[in-house]
């Protein structure tokens, strides 16, 4: 099974993502949910998951700075995570990259987007 | 290169709109499969709002400033509800609130990525939605707020921008090697 942490400070945005995680093809298990990367590393060193979807905008710590914490970490750098977020600026989807995202979609986005971005990843 | 140079320049209201439906018609088509007719455009100098009804308001802030907002009546943020969570609301309620909030932050997150290639990186503030009877909204400022509205179903709902050159990247020392004292800054 397919545990996945969605972080997120938009709790629709997490029920939505959730909802089409249901409807992939991929085994899910559990998934978890945080309202922005603090929260989400708290949730990552007691729960064991196989997949991360996170926002970048985010109070507290935002979707970059989590993501450079978690790929500092030697368990998590082969982690997929794939960024959901508005920013679409190139600049800012190259740095996502360069930091360690797997994938990137952008909002607004299709359930059909998001299952083609994970059907490639996982 | 003087200073005067170094401001962006500014867009013309015609990008700005092209921006804000274009932006609204991408979020309404994929995530609530809705399709909105757009309205006309016009321009006030104090931020449209409705007496009663839902506000979303969000911040912008970098070389240019400004704000930008959703405003619709309950009845309109039940169905972006609706649609966008796949389930009915009647009555407003959290869920609805964090829907409307989610659905301004893409629309003018989208705004934002289309105009910082002319106005440079901007930041977004979290959205702040506001719902009542009888309220008004004020932003500081001198600045005239865009309103575009959309149609749905014979309701209205209002997207609307007020953007303007940050004032703060335009001071200067009065020459090089003598920073402003605080005493003399405006």
């Amino acid at each position: 099974m397919l545990d996945v942490l969605i972080v997120d400070d938009s709790a629709a945005i997490r029920k939505i993502l959730q909802r089409v995680l249901r409807q992939t093809e991929l085994p899910i298990g559990t998934v978890y949910e945080a309202g922005d990367g603090a929260e989400a590393l708290e949730t990552l060193r007691k729960q064991t998951v196989g997949l991360i979807l996170s926002d970048i905008n985010m109070p507290n710590m935002d979707g970059l700075e989590f993501l450079t914490k978690v790929r500092a970490e030697q368990a998590w750098q082969k982690l997929p995570i794939v960024m959901v977020s508005t920013e679409g600026a190139h600049a800012k989807v190259l740095e996502a990259v360069e930091r360690g995202a797997s994938g990137y979609v952008r909002k607004p986005f299709t359930a059909e987007q998001i299952k083609e971005k994970l059907a490639g990843l996982i | 290169m003087t200073a005067e140079q170094d401001v962006a320049t500014p867009i013309a209201q015609s990008e700005l709109v092209q921006a804000i439906r274009t932006a609204t018609h991408e979020v309404f088509s994929m995530m609530l499969n809705l399709e909105l007719t757009p309205g006309e455009v016009f321009v006030e100098k104090e931020e449209a709002v409705p007496a009663s009804g839902v506000v979303s308001l969000i911040g912008l802030a970098g070389p240019w400033v400004g704000s930008g907002s959703l405003s619709c009546t309950a009845q309109f943020a039940c169905k972006i509800a609706s649609h966008f969570l796949d389930t009915q609301y009647e009555a407003m309620n959290e869920d609805v609130l964090n829907s409307v909030a989610e659905v301004t932050n893409m629309i003018i997150g989208n705004v934002k990525t289309a105009l910082e290639d002319r106005l440079g990186a901007m930041g977004l503030s979290t959205p702040t939605v506001i719902y009542g009877r009888n309220f008004q909204t004020r932003s500081a400022g001198n600045q005239e707020w865009t309103v575009v509205p959309f149609l749905l179903e014979g309701e209205r709902m209002c997207v609307q921008m007020c953007i303007a050159p940050n004032p703060d990247s335009a001071k200067k020392a009065p020459r090089g090697g003598f920073p402003i004292p605080h005493v003399l800054q405006t």
